[in-house]
């Protein structure tokens, strides 16, 4: 059996991270990785998809965005090479091609089962994602045998669709950009929408990202957070990375043609019923978008740096038609897809350490798990609301690594 | 800003949001108490008449009672052929609904430390009664929509007062029962 002081099992940003601030402890580790280098940002994301932040955000410790075009989005295959690109240069310990299949205690020590034999270590993070399964709801059971399931994690581009109309069920990052897309390639799409959040892509002249980090909402902690489980919950905001900054809303969808309607709420005989609720779920985020630029312009008030920032100005609300339909028969409509755009959830088949809740949620405070030098990484509002970005990665593994260093040192002494 | 985000001893909606926020808090560890069974039972009287009786539920893991036994009582009006001695069951819903959002809008209030002064929902829905006399299977049996329209005067900027009435509808049960579908299973002796 193979030992470390730590280990780190996943090797995309957030693991990569860890390893970077281990090293600069001196702490003795290896990343395992089931696949390759960004594994999931290879093998799991659409054809078309860039990353939510800007390039410039995209900081990790020793490294960042050396390009010329700071503020674009990056590709897959641009993020995967940043990604690459650090493991070589801050040098870490990545054994690739090891999947880790189940974790025990062991006395002092956790003891991994892999695909390349046994390991053993005293200090143990999970970077392996928020992401690893896609949460699809029990009711999807009544789709008809006829039209194609998919999830995000399936989907790649439009022309590989089924013929036929297009279900979108969630209005997140994910359902947003999809539906965009499949319209444009000239298919009928019905957007589900629940609970969202809204956000203008550019505001005042500066991204949305580059205000949500200026005026510190990004650093929020996790125990300053007024509902902390409400804002883990939180759907991703309607974002979409292009080159041309577009925002992409619900208003806008409606425009290009997109079906709105309510969140799904049944699914019998091939007829998906729709709840009456979409007026309010959009008022919601309305409101909620709303108060988050009235922040930024208290911000720039404060600043006394108006002169360098754009007029604040509201977007239009979001209008919800009389006319909303409340059902859809999917056969008799020619649905051919549906897509559940309704979040991700980790998998942790593998970790046979008694710290889920009875959600299946992983129990920390602040990523440190409720088991001796078990520490988890990149979840969302882990322990600060930046925690599941590229950006957030950083600042976390800096006191995950701190908290792990004095734990071995307190083992030690 | 006068309004907070913790409940404020100045802020008297007559609404006890410390208590209602202790037994959130228990019920998040103790999830099997928060398992209700509400109930009502109904007469016949004659005609289109009848009375309901509302008196026991079940909730927090016992059967609970209380101190009066409730009635209600439901008819249709004369264009309707019959004798008008109380509102249709129809109308009861929306007073459901309106006392439902009602309720909600105090109570986030209080916990928003908004002072309200006056709230007045005022309800209309949409029936197209070809559905209830079996003209026409098309159209459906209960409201086509539902409009709710509340005036309120409180102590609070109009998007917070917006945002009062938005989660108030995301925290409604009744809000919940009209706008989605819920199985129903009758049974009879």
């Amino acid at each position: 059996m193979r030992s470390a002081t730590a280990i780190v099992i996943g090797a995309g940003h957030s693991g990569l991270a860890m390893s970077w601030h281990l090293t600069a402890r001196s702490i003795d580790h290896v990343v395992l990785e089931r696949g390759e280098i960004a594994h999931s940002w290879r093998t799991e994301r659409w054809d078309s998809l860039r990353l939510l932040t800007p390039n410039w955000q995209s900081r990790l410790p020793g490294h960042g965005y050396a390009g010329a075009d700071r503020d674009g989005f990056m590709t897959m295959p641009e993020v995967v090479h940043f990604l690459q690109r650090y493991a070589e240069v801050s040098r870490a310990p990545v054994i690739p091609g090891v999947r880790v299949t189940q974790v025990r205690r062991e006395g002092e020590s956790y003891e991994l089962a892999t695909s390349q034999g046994a390991w053993r270590c005293r200090q143990l993070v999970i970077a392996s994602g928020a992401c690893n399964l896609a949460s699809v709801p029990p009711l999807s059971a009544g789709l008809p045998a006829k039209v194609t399931s998919l999830t995000p994690m399936q989907y790649r581009r439009p022309d590989l669709l089924p013929d036929g109309g297009v279900m979108i069920v969630g209005a997140s990052a994910s359902g947003v950009q999809l539906a965009r897309e499949i319209q444009a390639a000239g298919r009928r799409v019905v957007l589900c929408v629940g609970e969202h959040v809204r956000m203008p892509r550019t505001y005042r002249g500066r991204d949305i990202q580059w205000w949500m980090d200026a005026i510190g909402a990004m650093d929020l902690g996790y125990d300053a957070a007024e509902n902390i489980e409400r804002a883990r919950r939180l759907p991703s905001p309607q974002l979409v990375g292009t080159p041309e900054r577009a925002t992409v809303d619900l208003n806008s969808l409606r425009q290009a043609g997109v079906e709105l309607v309510g969140r799904l709420a049944g699914l019998h005989d091939g007829k998906a019923q729709f709840s009456g609720s979409l007026a309010n779920v959009c008022a919601l985020a309305d409101l909620k978008m709303n108060r988050l630029l009235a922040a930024i312009d208290a911000w720039v008030t404060g600043s006394g740096l108006k002169e360098r920032f754009g007029d604040p100005h509201r977007d239009a609300p979001t209008v919800v038609g009389a006319g909303t339909k409340l059902s859809l028969d999917l056969t008799a409509e020619g649905i051919g897809t549906v897509i559940w755009a309704t979040g991700y959830r980790p998998d942790y088949s593998w970790l046979d350490v008694p710290v889920l809740d009875r959600h299946g949620r992983i129990k920390h405070d602040g990523g440190v798990v409720d088991a001796p030098g078990l520490y988890v990484m990149g979840l969302p509002f882990m322990r600060r609301r930046k925690s599941s970005f590229i950006d957030g990665a950083a600042d976390d593994a800096a006191d995950l690594a701190a908290h792990l260093h004095g734990s071995l040192d307190r083992a030690a002494a | 800003m006068t309004a907070s985000n913790s409940t404020s001893a100045q802020v008297k909606n007559g609404v006890n949001v410390e208590a209602l926020l202790g037994a959130r808090e228990a019920l998040e560890k103790a999830p099997e108490a928060a398992q209700f069974k509400w109930r009502a039972s109904c007469e016949w009287l004659n005609g289109t008449h009848s009375r309901s009786t509302i008196e026991k539920f079940f909730g927090l893991g016992a059967e609970q009672s209380r101190d009066t036994t409730f009635t209600v009582e439901a008819d249709h009006p004369k264009v309707f052929a019959s004798e008008d001695h109380a509102p249709t069951p129809v109308e009861l819903v929306l007073s459901g609904l309106a006392s439902c959002l009602t309720a909600g809008v105090a109570a986030i209030a209080q916990r928003r430390g908004i002072q309200l002064h006056s709230v007045k929902a005022t309800l209309e829905a949409d029936m197209d009664i070809q559905g209830i006399l079996g003209i026409d299977d098309d159209v459906r049996n209960g409201f086509g929509a539902i409009r709710v329209h509340f005036d309120i005067r409180a102590d609070a900027d109009e998007d917070d007062i917006k945002a009062l009435v938005a989660q108030s509808q995301k925290r409604s049960a009744v809000f919940d029962i009209v706008t989605n579908p819920t199985a129903v299973f009758v049974t009879v002796n």
